[in-house]
Protein backbone atom coordinates (compact mmCIF):
# COMPACT_ATOMS: atom_id res chain seq x y z
CA UNK A 1 0.00 0.00 0.00
CA UNK A 2 1.36 3.37 -0.98
CA UNK A 3 1.72 6.03 1.67
CA UNK A 4 0.11 9.32 0.82
CA UNK A 5 2.12 12.43 1.58
CA UNK A 6 0.55 15.84 2.23
CA UNK A 7 2.45 17.07 -0.86
CA UNK A 8 0.55 14.53 -2.97
CA UNK A 9 -2.76 15.82 -1.67
CA UNK A 10 -1.69 19.38 -2.42
CA UNK A 11 -0.70 18.40 -5.96
CA UNK A 12 -4.02 16.61 -6.57
CA UNK A 13 -5.96 19.51 -5.03
CA UNK A 14 -4.25 21.88 -7.46
CA UNK A 15 -5.28 19.63 -10.37
CA UNK A 16 -8.85 19.65 -9.05
CA UNK A 17 -8.81 23.43 -8.59
CA UNK A 18 -9.38 23.17 -4.86
CA UNK A 19 -7.59 25.38 -2.33
CA UNK A 20 -7.31 23.39 0.89
CA UNK A 21 -6.47 24.74 4.32
CA UNK A 22 -3.62 23.16 6.29
CA UNK A 23 -6.17 21.22 8.40
CA UNK A 24 -7.97 20.01 5.31
CA UNK A 25 -4.73 18.77 3.77
CA UNK A 26 -4.05 16.77 6.94
CA UNK A 27 -7.56 15.34 7.00
CA UNK A 28 -7.58 14.49 3.29
CA UNK A 29 -4.14 12.89 3.51
CA UNK A 30 -5.49 10.54 6.16
CA UNK A 31 -8.74 9.85 4.29
CA UNK A 32 -7.10 9.33 0.91
CA UNK A 33 -4.62 6.91 2.40
CA UNK A 34 -7.43 4.96 4.06
CA UNK A 35 -9.53 4.84 0.88
CA UNK A 36 -6.62 3.92 -1.38
CA UNK A 37 -5.60 1.26 1.12
CA UNK A 38 -9.05 -0.23 0.83
CA UNK A 39 -9.12 0.10 -2.96
CA UNK A 40 -5.76 -1.70 -3.14
CA UNK A 41 -7.67 -5.02 -2.82
CA UNK A 42 -8.36 -4.63 -6.55
CA UNK A 43 -4.66 -5.13 -7.28
CA UNK A 44 -4.84 -8.71 -5.97
CA UNK A 45 -7.24 -9.65 -8.77
CA UNK A 46 -5.86 -10.96 -12.06
CA UNK A 47 -7.50 -8.94 -14.81
CA UNK A 48 -5.09 -9.82 -17.61
CA UNK A 49 -7.01 -9.80 -20.89
CA UNK A 50 -10.24 -8.57 -19.30
CA UNK A 51 -11.69 -5.63 -21.24
CA UNK A 52 -12.63 -2.46 -19.36
CA UNK A 53 -16.31 -1.62 -18.95
CA UNK A 54 -17.11 2.07 -19.22
CA UNK A 55 -20.89 1.70 -19.07
CA UNK A 56 -23.35 -0.78 -17.63
CA UNK A 57 -24.66 -1.14 -21.11
CA UNK A 58 -23.10 -1.72 -24.51
CA UNK A 59 -24.54 1.06 -26.57
CA UNK A 60 -22.96 2.48 -29.69
CA UNK A 61 -22.71 6.26 -29.83
CA UNK A 62 -26.01 7.34 -31.33
CA UNK A 63 -25.84 9.67 -34.31
CA UNK A 64 -28.32 12.31 -35.36
CA UNK A 65 -28.61 14.57 -38.38
CA UNK A 66 -26.48 17.68 -38.02
CA UNK A 67 -29.35 20.13 -38.03
CA UNK A 68 -29.41 23.45 -36.25
CA UNK A 69 -31.81 23.68 -33.33
CA UNK A 70 -32.75 26.69 -31.24
CA UNK A 71 -30.22 27.21 -28.45
CA UNK A 72 -31.07 28.21 -24.89
CA UNK A 73 -32.15 31.86 -24.91
CA UNK A 74 -28.98 33.88 -24.17
CA UNK A 75 -30.81 35.94 -21.52
CA UNK A 76 -31.78 32.72 -19.73
CA UNK A 77 -28.29 31.31 -20.16
CA UNK A 78 -26.69 34.21 -18.30
CA UNK A 79 -29.51 34.69 -15.79
CA UNK A 80 -27.58 32.75 -13.12
CA UNK A 81 -24.23 34.40 -13.80
CA UNK A 82 -22.51 35.73 -10.67
CA UNK A 83 -21.31 38.65 -12.79
CA UNK A 84 -22.33 39.53 -16.31
CA UNK A 85 -22.20 42.21 -18.92
CA UNK A 86 -25.08 42.00 -21.35
CA UNK A 87 -25.18 38.37 -22.38
CA UNK A 88 -21.51 37.73 -21.54
CA UNK A 89 -20.03 36.20 -18.38
CA UNK A 90 -17.59 38.49 -16.61
CA UNK A 91 -14.35 37.04 -15.21
CA UNK A 92 -11.13 38.60 -13.89
CA UNK A 93 -8.71 39.66 -16.58
CA UNK A 94 -6.74 36.70 -17.91
CA UNK A 95 -4.31 38.49 -20.23
CA UNK A 96 -1.69 40.65 -18.56
CA UNK A 97 -1.27 44.14 -19.94
CA UNK A 98 2.13 44.73 -21.39
CA UNK A 99 4.28 46.92 -19.21
CA UNK B 1 -60.49 17.93 3.63
CA UNK B 2 -60.87 14.88 5.80
CA UNK B 3 -61.41 12.79 2.67
CA UNK B 4 -58.31 14.20 1.03
CA UNK B 5 -56.24 13.52 4.12
CA UNK B 6 -57.49 9.95 4.31
CA UNK B 7 -56.78 9.38 0.63
CA UNK B 8 -53.23 10.67 0.98
CA UNK B 9 -52.40 7.83 3.33
CA UNK B 10 -53.65 5.29 0.79
CA UNK B 11 -52.37 4.06 -2.53
CA UNK B 12 -52.10 5.92 -5.78
CA UNK B 13 -54.99 3.92 -7.21
CA UNK B 14 -57.19 4.92 -4.24
CA UNK B 15 -56.35 8.55 -4.96
CA UNK B 16 -57.03 8.06 -8.66
CA UNK B 17 -60.45 6.62 -7.88
CA UNK B 18 -61.20 9.36 -5.37
CA UNK B 19 -60.31 12.03 -7.95
CA UNK B 20 -62.19 10.40 -10.82
CA UNK B 21 -65.31 9.81 -8.72
CA UNK B 22 -65.24 13.41 -7.52
CA UNK B 23 -64.92 12.47 -3.83
CA UNK B 24 -62.05 14.90 -3.70
CA UNK B 25 -60.65 17.51 -6.07
CA UNK B 26 -57.03 17.68 -7.18
CA UNK B 27 -56.81 21.06 -5.42
CA UNK B 28 -57.99 19.52 -2.14
CA UNK B 29 -55.55 16.65 -2.48
CA UNK B 30 -52.63 18.97 -3.23
CA UNK B 31 -53.60 21.32 -0.37
CA UNK B 32 -53.82 18.39 2.06
CA UNK B 33 -50.40 17.23 0.93
CA UNK B 34 -48.89 20.71 1.36
CA UNK B 35 -50.48 20.97 4.82
CA UNK B 36 -48.94 17.68 5.86
CA UNK B 37 -45.51 18.78 4.68
CA UNK B 38 -45.89 22.01 6.71
CA UNK B 39 -47.02 20.11 9.80
CA UNK B 40 -43.90 17.93 9.71
CA UNK B 41 -41.33 20.45 8.52
CA UNK B 42 -39.04 19.26 11.32
CA UNK B 43 -38.34 16.04 9.42
CA UNK B 44 -36.22 18.13 7.06
CA UNK B 45 -37.33 16.20 3.99
CA UNK B 46 -38.56 18.99 1.71
CA UNK B 47 -36.17 21.83 0.91
CA UNK B 48 -38.10 23.92 -1.61
CA UNK B 49 -41.83 24.27 -2.28
CA UNK B 50 -43.86 25.76 -5.10
CA UNK B 51 -47.26 26.02 -3.43
CA UNK B 52 -48.77 28.69 -5.70
CA UNK B 53 -47.74 27.00 -8.94
CA UNK B 54 -48.79 23.60 -7.61
CA UNK B 55 -52.23 24.83 -6.62
CA UNK B 56 -52.67 26.53 -9.98
CA UNK B 57 -51.69 23.32 -11.79
CA UNK B 58 -54.02 21.34 -9.52
CA UNK B 59 -56.94 23.54 -10.57
CA UNK B 60 -56.23 22.83 -14.23
CA UNK B 61 -55.93 19.12 -13.48
CA UNK B 62 -59.22 19.30 -11.60
CA UNK B 63 -60.95 20.71 -14.66
CA UNK B 64 -59.57 17.92 -16.88
CA UNK B 65 -60.65 15.28 -14.39
CA UNK B 66 -64.13 16.80 -13.99
CA UNK B 67 -64.53 16.58 -17.76
CA UNK B 68 -63.58 12.92 -17.57
CA UNK B 69 -60.34 13.56 -19.46
CA UNK B 70 -57.43 12.90 -17.12
CA UNK B 71 -54.08 12.94 -18.96
CA UNK B 72 -52.71 9.82 -17.27
CA UNK B 73 -52.99 7.67 -14.14
CA UNK B 74 -51.14 10.38 -12.22
CA UNK B 75 -53.05 13.43 -13.46
CA UNK B 76 -53.70 15.63 -10.42
CA UNK B 77 -51.52 13.50 -8.11
CA UNK B 78 -49.04 15.37 -5.87
CA UNK B 79 -45.40 14.28 -6.19
CA UNK B 80 -41.98 15.47 -5.03
CA UNK B 81 -38.63 15.40 -6.83
CA UNK B 82 -35.09 15.26 -5.51
CA UNK B 83 -33.13 18.50 -5.49
CA UNK B 84 -30.82 17.29 -8.30
CA UNK B 85 -33.61 16.95 -10.90
CA UNK B 86 -34.15 20.36 -12.47
CA UNK B 87 -37.42 22.13 -13.13
CA UNK B 88 -37.60 25.32 -15.17
CA UNK B 89 -37.96 28.45 -13.03
CA UNK B 90 -37.29 26.55 -9.79
CA UNK B 91 -34.16 26.29 -7.64
CA UNK B 92 -31.88 23.26 -7.89
CA UNK B 93 -29.12 23.22 -5.31
CA UNK B 94 -28.15 19.54 -4.97
CA UNK B 95 -28.04 20.52 -1.28
CA UNK B 96 -24.79 22.35 -2.02
CA UNK B 97 -23.69 25.83 -1.08
CA UNK B 98 -22.14 26.24 -4.52
CA UNK B 99 -25.60 26.16 -6.15
CA UNK B 100 -27.43 28.34 -3.63
CA UNK B 101 -29.67 30.73 -5.52
CA UNK B 102 -29.43 28.84 -8.82
CA UNK B 103 -32.68 28.82 -10.81
CA UNK B 104 -32.91 26.25 -13.55
CA UNK B 105 -33.51 27.67 -17.03
CA UNK B 106 -34.90 24.35 -18.29
CA UNK B 107 -36.80 21.19 -17.39
CA UNK B 108 -35.26 17.76 -16.86
CA UNK B 109 -36.73 15.08 -19.15
CA UNK B 110 -38.28 13.47 -16.07
CA UNK B 111 -39.82 16.77 -15.00
CA UNK B 112 -41.25 17.24 -18.50
CA UNK B 113 -42.77 13.78 -18.46
CA UNK B 114 -44.25 14.20 -15.00
CA UNK B 115 -45.79 17.55 -15.88
CA UNK B 116 -46.92 16.21 -19.24
CA UNK B 117 -48.76 13.44 -17.41
CA UNK B 118 -50.46 16.01 -15.17
CA UNK B 119 -48.58 15.17 -11.97
CA UNK B 120 -48.37 18.11 -9.57
CA UNK B 121 -44.79 18.69 -8.46
CA UNK B 122 -45.02 20.20 -4.97
CA UNK B 123 -41.35 20.86 -4.49
CA UNK B 124 -37.90 19.45 -3.96
CA UNK B 125 -36.54 16.94 -1.50
CA UNK B 126 -33.44 16.88 0.66
CA UNK B 127 -30.39 14.84 -0.30
CA UNK B 128 -26.73 14.35 0.41
CA UNK B 129 -24.80 17.06 -1.41
CA UNK B 130 -24.43 16.05 -5.07
CA UNK B 131 -25.92 12.66 -4.12
CA UNK B 132 -22.69 11.79 -2.31
CA UNK B 133 -23.71 10.05 0.86
CA UNK B 134 -25.85 7.37 2.44
CA UNK B 135 -27.61 9.31 5.20
CA UNK B 136 -28.87 12.71 3.91
CA UNK B 137 -26.74 14.30 6.65
CA UNK B 138 -24.34 15.92 4.21
CA UNK B 139 -26.74 18.70 3.20
CA UNK B 140 -26.71 22.49 3.57
CA UNK B 141 -30.29 22.17 4.82
CA UNK B 142 -29.35 19.88 7.69
CA UNK B 143 -30.27 16.19 7.92
CA UNK B 144 -33.55 14.55 7.03
CA UNK B 145 -34.95 12.41 9.83
CA UNK B 146 -36.45 8.96 9.55
CA UNK B 147 -40.25 9.08 10.05
CA UNK B 148 -40.03 5.77 11.94
CA UNK B 149 -37.64 7.23 14.50
CA UNK B 150 -36.36 10.75 14.16
CA UNK B 151 -33.07 9.95 15.85
CA UNK B 152 -32.26 7.69 12.92
CA UNK B 153 -31.21 8.47 9.37
CA UNK B 154 -33.67 8.08 6.52
CA UNK B 155 -30.79 6.86 4.39
CA UNK B 156 -29.38 8.59 1.37
CA UNK B 157 -28.71 10.12 -0.85
CA UNK B 158 -32.40 10.39 -1.87
CA UNK B 159 -33.42 10.46 1.81
CA UNK B 160 -35.92 13.31 1.55
CA UNK B 161 -37.89 11.53 -1.18
CA UNK B 162 -38.02 8.28 0.81
CA UNK B 163 -39.08 10.07 4.01
CA UNK B 164 -41.81 12.04 2.19
CA UNK B 165 -43.42 8.88 0.83
CA UNK B 166 -42.99 7.05 4.13
CA UNK B 167 -44.61 9.91 6.06
CA UNK B 168 -47.63 9.80 3.75
CA UNK B 169 -47.27 13.25 2.18
CA UNK B 170 -47.22 12.09 -1.43
CA UNK B 171 -47.84 8.69 -3.04
CA UNK B 172 -44.84 9.07 -5.34
CA UNK B 173 -41.49 10.82 -5.11
CA UNK B 174 -38.49 10.63 -7.39
CA UNK B 175 -34.82 10.24 -6.61
CA UNK B 176 -31.59 9.15 -8.22
CA UNK B 177 -29.52 6.03 -7.59
CA UNK B 178 -25.78 5.92 -8.31
CA UNK B 179 -24.78 3.23 -5.82
CA UNK B 180 -28.00 2.56 -3.92
CA UNK B 181 -29.33 6.07 -3.33
CA UNK B 182 -32.93 5.04 -4.07
CA UNK B 183 -32.93 1.48 -2.70
CA UNK B 184 -31.11 2.11 0.58
CA UNK B 185 -33.35 5.01 1.76
CA UNK B 186 -36.42 3.07 0.59
CA UNK B 187 -35.25 0.20 2.77
CA UNK B 188 -34.56 2.47 5.76
CA UNK B 189 -37.95 4.22 5.51
CA UNK B 190 -40.13 1.18 4.82
CA UNK B 191 -41.21 2.12 1.29
CA UNK B 192 -40.70 0.70 -2.19
CA UNK B 193 -37.89 2.15 -4.31
CA UNK B 194 -36.96 1.24 -7.86
CA UNK B 195 -33.70 1.86 -9.68
CA UNK B 196 -34.42 1.20 -13.35
CA UNK B 197 -31.92 -0.39 -15.75
CA UNK B 198 -29.19 1.97 -16.87
CA UNK B 199 -30.50 3.90 -19.86
CA UNK B 200 -34.17 3.31 -19.11
CA UNK B 201 -34.84 6.83 -17.84
CA UNK B 202 -33.31 9.92 -19.44
CA UNK B 203 -30.64 11.64 -17.36
CA UNK B 204 -31.22 14.94 -19.20
CA UNK B 205 -31.58 17.51 -16.43
CA UNK B 206 -30.28 15.25 -13.67
CA UNK B 207 -27.24 16.96 -12.17
CA UNK B 208 -24.57 14.36 -12.83
CA UNK B 209 -22.64 12.60 -10.08
CA UNK B 210 -21.27 9.52 -11.89
CA UNK B 211 -22.72 9.43 -15.38
CA UNK B 212 -22.18 5.74 -16.12
CA UNK B 213 -24.01 4.77 -12.92
CA UNK B 214 -26.69 7.44 -12.29
CA UNK B 215 -30.33 6.56 -12.88
CA UNK B 216 -33.60 8.24 -11.82
CA UNK B 217 -36.39 6.17 -10.30
CA UNK B 218 -39.56 6.29 -8.21
CA UNK B 219 -40.42 5.78 -4.55
CA UNK B 220 -43.91 4.59 -3.65
CA UNK B 221 -45.82 2.79 -0.94
CA UNK B 222 -46.47 -0.20 -3.17
CA UNK B 223 -44.83 -1.97 -6.07
CA UNK B 224 -47.83 -1.16 -8.28
CA UNK B 225 -47.46 2.56 -7.53
CA UNK B 226 -43.76 2.42 -8.43
CA UNK B 227 -44.66 0.68 -11.70
CA UNK B 228 -46.94 3.63 -12.54
CA UNK B 229 -44.12 6.00 -11.61
CA UNK B 230 -41.64 4.23 -13.88
CA UNK B 231 -44.09 3.99 -16.79
CA UNK B 232 -44.52 7.76 -16.53
CA UNK B 233 -40.84 8.72 -16.62
CA UNK B 234 -39.24 5.97 -18.75
CA UNK B 235 -38.59 5.94 -22.45
CA UNK B 236 -36.11 7.04 -25.06
CA UNK B 237 -34.83 10.61 -25.06
CA UNK B 238 -32.44 11.70 -27.79
CA UNK B 239 -30.95 14.39 -25.53
CA UNK B 240 -29.35 11.64 -23.41
CA UNK B 241 -26.96 9.66 -25.59
CA UNK B 242 -27.08 6.74 -23.13
CA UNK B 243 -30.87 6.54 -23.28
CA UNK B 244 -32.02 3.18 -24.64
CA UNK B 245 -33.85 3.57 -27.94
CA UNK B 246 -36.62 1.19 -26.96
CA UNK B 247 -40.09 1.88 -25.64
CA UNK B 248 -40.86 0.97 -22.04
CA UNK B 249 -43.04 -2.15 -22.10
CA UNK B 250 -46.23 -1.76 -20.14
CA UNK B 251 -45.76 -2.88 -16.56
CA UNK B 252 -48.97 -2.38 -14.62
CA UNK B 253 -51.04 -4.90 -16.56
CA UNK B 254 -48.40 -7.57 -15.91
CA UNK B 255 -48.77 -7.39 -12.13
CA UNK B 256 -51.19 -10.27 -11.68
CA UNK B 257 -49.73 -12.03 -8.65
CA UNK B 258 -48.76 -15.08 -10.71
CA UNK B 259 -45.13 -16.01 -10.16
CA UNK B 260 -45.24 -19.81 -10.08
CA UNK B 261 -42.27 -21.28 -11.94
CA UNK B 262 -40.05 -18.21 -11.72
CA UNK B 263 -36.59 -18.91 -10.34
CA UNK B 264 -35.05 -16.58 -7.77
CA UNK B 265 -31.33 -16.80 -7.03
CA UNK B 266 -29.87 -16.23 -3.57
CA UNK B 267 -26.21 -15.20 -3.84
CA UNK B 268 -24.26 -16.93 -1.09
CA UNK B 269 -21.89 -13.97 -0.80
CA UNK B 270 -24.82 -11.76 0.31
CA UNK B 271 -26.19 -14.14 2.93
CA UNK B 272 -23.27 -14.09 5.33
CA UNK B 273 -23.82 -13.76 9.07
CA UNK B 274 -20.81 -11.54 9.64
CA UNK B 275 -21.59 -7.84 9.64
CA UNK B 276 -25.30 -8.37 8.97
CA UNK B 277 -27.98 -7.54 11.53
CA UNK B 278 -29.63 -10.88 12.48
CA UNK B 279 -33.14 -9.40 12.22
CA UNK B 280 -32.42 -8.35 8.62
CA UNK B 281 -31.41 -11.87 7.57
CA UNK B 282 -34.43 -13.35 9.42
CA UNK B 283 -36.93 -11.08 7.65
CA UNK B 284 -35.36 -11.70 4.25
CA UNK B 285 -35.40 -15.47 4.78
CA UNK B 286 -39.06 -15.29 5.83
CA UNK B 287 -39.76 -13.41 2.61
CA UNK B 288 -38.09 -16.17 0.63
CA UNK B 289 -40.47 -18.67 2.26
CA UNK B 290 -43.46 -16.54 1.25
CA UNK B 291 -42.28 -16.53 -2.34
CA UNK B 292 -41.67 -20.29 -2.28
CA UNK B 293 -45.25 -20.76 -1.10
CA UNK B 294 -46.31 -18.70 -4.12
CA UNK B 295 -44.57 -21.18 -6.39
CA UNK B 296 -41.22 -19.43 -6.89
CA UNK B 297 -38.26 -21.78 -7.10
CA UNK B 298 -35.26 -20.75 -5.06
CA UNK B 299 -31.73 -21.48 -6.09
CA UNK B 300 -28.35 -20.83 -4.46
CA UNK B 301 -26.10 -18.85 -6.77
CA UNK B 302 -22.68 -17.24 -6.53
CA UNK B 303 -21.42 -13.77 -7.43
CA UNK B 304 -17.73 -14.43 -6.80
CA UNK B 305 -16.46 -10.87 -7.25
CA UNK B 306 -18.81 -9.37 -4.66
CA UNK B 307 -16.00 -8.44 -2.30
CA UNK B 308 -14.47 -6.13 -4.92
CA UNK B 309 -17.62 -4.16 -5.71
CA UNK B 310 -17.23 -1.31 -3.22
CA UNK B 311 -13.60 -0.74 -4.17
CA UNK B 312 -14.38 -0.74 -7.91
CA UNK B 313 -17.41 1.45 -7.32
CA UNK B 314 -15.60 4.14 -5.36
CA UNK B 315 -12.81 4.39 -7.92
CA UNK B 316 -15.24 4.68 -10.86
CA UNK B 317 -17.81 6.90 -9.12
CA UNK B 318 -15.27 9.37 -7.77
CA UNK B 319 -13.37 9.49 -11.06
CA UNK B 320 -16.55 10.39 -12.92
CA UNK B 321 -17.54 12.83 -10.17
CA UNK B 322 -14.23 14.67 -10.32
CA UNK B 323 -14.83 15.19 -14.02
CA UNK B 324 -18.53 16.07 -13.76
CA UNK B 325 -18.05 18.53 -10.91
CA UNK B 326 -15.35 20.42 -12.80
CA UNK B 327 -18.15 22.50 -14.31
CA UNK B 328 -18.87 24.19 -10.99
CA UNK B 329 -16.26 26.90 -11.29
CA UNK B 330 -17.98 30.12 -10.25
CA UNK B 331 -18.04 31.50 -13.80
CA UNK B 332 -21.43 30.84 -15.38
CA UNK B 333 -23.65 30.05 -12.42
CA UNK B 334 -23.47 29.23 -8.77
CA UNK B 335 -21.35 30.70 -6.02
CA UNK B 336 -18.42 32.94 -6.84
CA UNK B 337 -15.79 33.83 -4.26
CA UNK B 338 -15.56 37.51 -3.39
CA UNK B 339 -12.86 39.66 -4.99
CA UNK B 340 -10.78 37.06 -6.81
CA UNK B 341 -7.28 38.23 -7.69
CA UNK B 342 -7.19 36.20 -10.89
CA UNK B 343 -9.07 33.43 -12.68
CA UNK B 344 -7.31 30.58 -10.87
CA UNK B 345 -8.09 32.17 -7.53
CA UNK B 346 -11.71 32.53 -8.63
CA UNK B 347 -11.94 28.82 -9.51
CA UNK B 348 -10.15 27.57 -6.43
CA UNK B 349 -11.86 29.70 -3.84
CA UNK B 350 -15.35 29.41 -5.39
CA UNK B 351 -15.05 25.62 -5.35
CA UNK B 352 -13.41 25.39 -1.94
CA UNK B 353 -16.01 27.63 -0.32
CA UNK B 354 -18.87 25.99 -2.19
CA UNK B 355 -18.21 22.27 -1.75
CA UNK B 356 -18.47 20.39 1.55
CA UNK B 357 -15.67 18.23 2.92
CA UNK B 358 -17.28 15.02 1.62
CA UNK B 359 -17.57 16.37 -1.92
CA UNK B 360 -13.95 17.57 -1.81
CA UNK B 361 -12.88 14.16 -0.52
CA UNK B 362 -14.50 12.42 -3.47
CA UNK B 363 -13.21 14.93 -6.01
CA UNK B 364 -9.69 14.42 -4.65
CA UNK B 365 -9.93 10.64 -4.74
CA UNK B 366 -11.35 10.81 -8.27
CA UNK B 367 -8.67 13.22 -9.44
CA UNK B 368 -5.99 11.02 -7.90
CA UNK B 369 -7.14 7.82 -9.63
CA UNK B 370 -7.33 9.64 -12.97
CA UNK B 371 -3.98 11.39 -12.65
CA UNK B 372 -0.89 10.47 -14.66
CA UNK B 373 0.83 7.39 -13.27
CA UNK B 374 -2.24 6.11 -11.42
CA UNK B 375 -4.82 5.95 -14.22
CA UNK B 376 -4.07 2.36 -15.24
CA UNK B 377 -3.46 1.06 -11.73
CA UNK B 378 -6.71 2.40 -10.34
CA UNK B 379 -9.21 3.60 -12.92
CA UNK B 380 -8.65 1.10 -15.73
CA UNK B 381 -8.20 -1.65 -13.15
CA UNK B 382 -11.57 -0.79 -11.61
CA UNK B 383 -13.18 -0.80 -15.06
CA UNK B 384 -11.80 -4.28 -15.71
CA UNK B 385 -13.15 -5.46 -12.37
CA UNK B 386 -16.45 -3.91 -13.40
CA UNK B 387 -16.44 -6.29 -16.36
CA UNK B 388 -15.88 -9.26 -14.03
CA UNK B 389 -18.75 -8.13 -11.80
CA UNK B 390 -21.00 -7.82 -14.84
CA UNK B 391 -19.98 -11.30 -16.02
CA UNK B 392 -20.85 -12.66 -12.56
CA UNK B 393 -24.41 -11.46 -13.11
CA UNK B 394 -24.59 -12.72 -16.69
CA UNK B 395 -23.58 -16.17 -15.48
CA UNK B 396 -25.98 -16.05 -12.52
CA UNK B 397 -28.90 -15.04 -14.73
CA UNK B 398 -28.41 -18.19 -16.81
CA UNK B 399 -29.83 -20.04 -13.81
CA UNK B 400 -32.41 -17.64 -12.44
CA UNK B 401 -34.91 -14.93 -13.42
CA UNK B 402 -34.15 -12.56 -10.56
CA UNK B 403 -31.74 -12.27 -7.63
CA UNK B 404 -32.93 -11.71 -4.08
CA UNK B 405 -30.79 -10.13 -1.33
CA UNK B 406 -31.17 -7.87 1.68
CA UNK B 407 -31.05 -4.23 0.51
CA UNK B 408 -28.73 -3.24 3.34
CA UNK B 409 -26.81 -5.17 6.01
CA UNK B 410 -28.54 -3.24 8.78
CA UNK B 411 -31.62 -1.14 9.44
CA UNK B 412 -31.43 2.67 9.58
CA UNK B 413 -28.48 3.68 11.74
CA UNK B 414 -28.59 6.62 14.13
CA UNK B 415 -27.86 10.09 12.81
CA UNK B 416 -24.21 10.91 13.43
CA UNK B 417 -23.13 7.28 13.81
CA UNK B 418 -21.11 7.12 10.62
CA UNK B 419 -20.60 10.76 9.76
CA UNK B 420 -17.00 10.79 11.02
CA UNK B 421 -16.01 7.59 9.25
CA UNK B 422 -16.29 7.89 5.46
CA UNK B 423 -15.16 4.33 4.76
CA UNK B 424 -17.75 2.80 7.07
CA UNK B 425 -20.40 4.96 5.38
CA UNK B 426 -19.23 3.71 1.96
CA UNK B 427 -19.32 0.08 3.10
CA UNK B 428 -23.02 0.38 3.99
CA UNK B 429 -23.70 0.32 0.21
CA UNK B 430 -22.28 -3.20 -0.13
CA UNK B 431 -25.46 -4.85 -1.47
CA UNK B 432 -26.62 -2.08 -3.76
CA UNK B 433 -23.62 -0.86 -5.78
CA UNK B 434 -23.27 -3.96 -7.95
CA UNK B 435 -26.56 -3.24 -9.75
CA UNK B 436 -25.21 0.16 -10.80
CA UNK B 437 -21.90 -1.30 -11.96
CA UNK B 438 -23.75 -3.92 -14.02
CA UNK B 439 -26.55 -1.58 -15.19
CA UNK B 440 -29.27 -3.81 -13.72
CA UNK B 441 -32.70 -2.82 -12.44
CA UNK B 442 -33.08 -3.12 -8.66
CA UNK B 443 -36.12 -2.93 -6.42
CA UNK B 444 -36.18 -2.50 -2.65
CA UNK B 445 -39.38 -3.26 -0.77
CA UNK B 446 -40.38 -3.60 2.87
CA UNK B 447 -40.34 -7.12 4.32
CA UNK B 448 -40.95 -6.48 8.02
CA UNK B 449 -39.21 -4.87 10.98
CA UNK B 450 -36.07 -5.48 13.00
CA UNK B 451 -35.82 -3.67 16.31
CA UNK B 452 -38.82 -1.56 15.29
CA UNK B 453 -37.20 -0.30 12.10
CA UNK B 454 -38.03 -1.37 8.52
CA UNK B 455 -36.05 -4.05 6.70
CA UNK B 456 -35.67 -3.93 2.93
CA UNK B 457 -35.68 -6.81 0.51
CA UNK B 458 -33.80 -6.26 -2.76
CA UNK B 459 -34.70 -7.86 -6.08
CA UNK B 460 -32.26 -7.49 -8.97
CA UNK B 461 -33.32 -8.21 -12.53
CA UNK B 462 -31.71 -8.82 -15.89
CA UNK B 463 -30.92 -5.67 -17.87
CA UNK B 464 -34.19 -4.06 -19.05
CA UNK B 465 -36.25 -6.67 -17.22
CA UNK B 466 -37.94 -4.42 -14.68
CA UNK B 467 -41.16 -6.30 -15.20
CA UNK B 468 -39.99 -9.55 -13.61
CA UNK B 469 -38.77 -7.96 -10.39
CA UNK B 470 -41.95 -5.86 -10.21
CA UNK B 471 -44.09 -8.99 -10.70
CA UNK B 472 -42.26 -10.82 -7.92
CA UNK B 473 -42.46 -7.80 -5.64
CA UNK B 474 -46.15 -7.35 -6.33
CA UNK B 475 -46.83 -11.05 -5.72
CA UNK B 476 -45.04 -10.73 -2.37
CA UNK B 477 -47.18 -7.71 -1.43
CA UNK B 478 -50.36 -9.58 -2.28
CA UNK B 479 -49.41 -12.24 0.27
CA UNK B 480 -48.09 -10.00 3.05
CA UNK B 481 -48.96 -6.80 4.94
CA UNK B 482 -45.47 -5.37 5.41
CA UNK B 483 -45.93 -2.55 2.91
CA UNK B 484 -49.01 -1.39 4.84
CA UNK B 485 -47.01 -0.77 8.04
CA UNK B 486 -46.67 2.95 8.58
CA UNK B 487 -44.44 4.87 10.97
CA UNK B 488 -46.15 5.69 14.26
CA UNK B 489 -48.89 3.16 13.61
CA UNK B 490 -47.37 0.05 15.12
Amino acid sequence: MSRIEPATVERVAALARLALSRDEVAEMTRDLEQMLGYVATLASLDTEGVPATAHGFDLATPLRPDEPVAPLDPELAVANAPEREGTAFLVPKVIEEEG
Amino acid sequence: MATADLLLAGSLSDQREGLDRGDVSASELVQASLDRISAHAGLGAVVARRDDSALREAEAAGRRIAEGKPLSPIDGIPVLIKDNIVQAGEPATCASRILEGFISPYDAAVTERLCGAGAIILGRTNMDEYAMGSSTENSIYGPSHNPWNEAHTCGGSSGGSAASVSAGWVPLAFGSDTGGSIRQPASFCGVVGLKPSYGRVSRWGLVAYASSLDQIGPFGRSVADCAIGLETIAGHDKRDSTSIPEPMPSLCDRLDGEVAGLVVGLPREYFVEEGVEPGVLDRVREAVTVLEDAGVRVKQISLPHTKYTIAAYYVIATAEASSNLARFDGVRYGRRAAQPVDLLDLYERSRSEGFSTEVKRRILLGTYVLSAGYYDAYYVKAQRVRTLIRRDFEAAFEDCDAILTPTTPETAFRLGDKSDDPLSMYLSDVYTVSANLAGLPGLSMPCGLSGGMPVGLQLLGKPLDEVTILRIGDAFERRTEHHRLRPGAN
